[in-house]
């Protein structure tokens, strides 16, 4: 399973004008994505600029309208995320759990996955089937 | 407490031992030197866990929590041991540096050493191959007895025989808790990698059950590949099967249609394939390249890798692909790989290139009875306009194969031979 954890950007980080976090700060991700990296779980991670540097399109039935950031909500905003393959929400939240953050908030949310195929085939048919077509792929 | 909260303190404390377990008993599999005892006494730490977590709260760094439990446990066994003295020097030394490194939270090079060994045991020449694959998903993956069960449509006390018995054979056959070295670790890992492929294939196609395809076990294998890229970085084909995983991961959304029959490759729309695991692998790829030399699964990676590349079927790189199956073939000679590539060359440069190749397949034994050499053969002759030699080909693949559907499929494109001659 995927899940997405989900940074939310604080008044500071807004007001920061994108500025780099502390060096210490730094170091303390760098080893937490270490970690992830060294469990196989992390598949991709990334900080966002602040809103300011944003944009946002917005959709009215066929008009669309552009505005430039920054957003005033800051509640809502997003400061950055990780995407984690993990074998269940109990385990996302126990890493989440490990981020070195000392304030803020992440949320986690559950990727959606075509996981359940209603099968009509016996694998071994199936299997024999993609050897034949893959062999005649010149078609 | 109410029953709500006692689960989910339940299910939080197995998350964390999902993320820890292998790297407690890998820790305490060094103290103690036996695979099965390591494990109980991790189990143990568990145990202790599920009674004192949901009351005291979870500790802080619960994995540290964990081993020191587990070690305090170890080194209580030990000393109840009669070789005492021997051990009791051997574990003067250890101690130490145990409980810093618990302590610290982590020491990293200890704990690679710690799990590289763990691996090392789990996937050891000495045990079956489903003994490897279940000990592995076990003790590695840190799944329980019986999610492996299930996912291998076996029931769980044959499971939980299989995972005993290996435990046990491991320790009759005096198997030390090392990282092989010199020229005993080409081999070694060579065993690692072909049980997390083991696993990964039974994800990615299914021999058992009704699903086609099951995408946990997939999961399954690419986090263990991961953790070998993280542990063995220095090792080519490392990342050439975590490569390999990825990339065919990326396709496991477009091969199995809505009604769910597989879609082959060629036909399967690109748009699903996933474009973050196909960067991941070609990442791994280049990693494996740059190290080298290139080994079979690193050469299957770079085979993958052009059909990925390729935004359409047209743009496939066949000349490419021809050339890594000759590669392929050079370092596992198999009549199999060679007729896959002459189905490469009459792609990349025409029909009589690969039919050119595929007559030299005509007096391979192995290939004697392979319904795909003649319908290979037929598909180039059809594309050469010669369709009643094309016709008598496909006639000979069907009466060849053993399944329904497919021979259904040669017969009508024997009949459609008859169109070309005309």
């Amino acid at each position: 399973m995927r899940f997405m954890v989900i940074v939310k950007a604080t008044p500071e980080q807004e007001a920061s004008g994108g500025a780099m976090p502390s060096a210490e700060d730094l170091e303390l991700m760098g080893k937490f994505n270490e970690e992830l990296v060294r469990a196989g779980v992390m598949l991709a991670g990334e900080g966002l600029l602040p809103s300011a540097k944003g944009a946002k399109v917005s959709f009215d039935h066929g008009k669309t309208t552009v505005t430039d950031g920054p957003f005033t909500e800051a509640k809502e905003l997003i400061a950055g995320f990780w995407l984690l393959q993990t074998r269940s929400m109990e385990e996302t939240v126990e890493w989440a759990k490990r981020i070195p953050f000392q304030e803020g908030e992440v949320e986690i949310r559950q990727i959606s996955e075509l996981e359940d195929f209603e099968p009509v085939m016996t694998p071994e048919i199936a299997e024999r089937e993609q050897r034949l077509r893959d062999q005649l792929s010149g078609n | 407490m109410t029953g709500t909260d006692t689960l989910k303190a339940r299910n939080a404390i197995e998350a964390v031992w999902r993320i820890e377990s292998a790297r407690v008993i890998a820790g305490v599999a060094r103290m103690v030197r036996d695979l099965g005892q390591a494990e109980e006494l991790a189990q143990d730490a568990l145990v202790a866990a599920l009674e004192q977590w949901p009351q005291s709260g979870v500790p802080s760094n619960p994995g540290a929590w964990l081993m020191s439990t587990a070690k305090r446990r170890a080194i209580d066994m030990l000393r109840r041991k009669e070789n005492l003295d021997r051990k009791h020097q051997e574990l003067g030394h250890t101690q130490s540096t145990e409980t810093d490194a618990a302590d610290a939270g982590l020491a990293p090079d200890e704990v690679r050493d710690d799990m590289l060994r763990l691996i090392f045991t789990t996937c050891h020449p000495v045990l079956s191959a489903e003994s490897r694959v279940a000990l592995t998903l076990k003790l590695v993956g840190g799944l329980s007895t019986a999610e492996i069960a299930r996912a291998y449509l076996v029931g769980e006390s044959t499971l939980a025989q299989r995972i005993v018995r290996a435990k046990k054979t491991l320790s009759t056959s005096n198997v030390p808790f090392e990282v092989p070295a010199g020229a005993e670790l080409a081999e070694r890992l060579g065993s690692v990698l072909e049980v997390i492929y083991l696993i990964f294939n039974e994800g990615y196609s299914a021999t058992a059950g009704d699903d086609w395809v099951r995408p946990a076990l997939c999961e399954d294998a690419l986090r263990l590949g991961r953790i070998m890229a993280a542990l063995a970085p220095d090792f080519a084909e490392v990342h050439g099967l975590t490569a390999l995983m990825e990339i065919q991961a990326s396709r496991i959304r477009a091969r199995v249609g809505p009604d769910g029959a597989p879609v082959l490759l060629l036909d399967q729309d690109r748009g699903r394939w996933d474009q973050l695991l196909i960067r991941r692998g070609l990442t791994e790829l280049a990693i494996a390249e740059r190290l080298g030399p290139r080994g079979p699964y690193t050469l299957q990676a770079a085979l993958a890798a052009c059909h990925a590349r390729a935004r359409t079927p047209e743009e496939t790189d066949w000349e490419r692909i021809a050339e890594l199956y000759a590669e392929l073939a050079a370092l596992t000679p198999s009549p199999v790989i060679e007729l896959n590539r002459a189905v490469a060359l009459g792609m990349a440069r025409g029909p009589a290139a690969g039919l050119e190749l595929v007559d030299k397949l005509l007096t391979e034994p192995a290939l004697k009875n392979y319904h795909l050499l003649p319908s290979v053969r037929a598909d180039l002759l059809m594309k050469l306009g010669r369709g009643e030699e094309a016709r008598a080909e496909f006639l000979r693949a069907a009466q060849l194969t053993a399944n329904e559907r497919e021979r259904a499929l040669l017969l009508e494109r024997a009949e459609s031979c008859l169109a070309v001659r005309a």
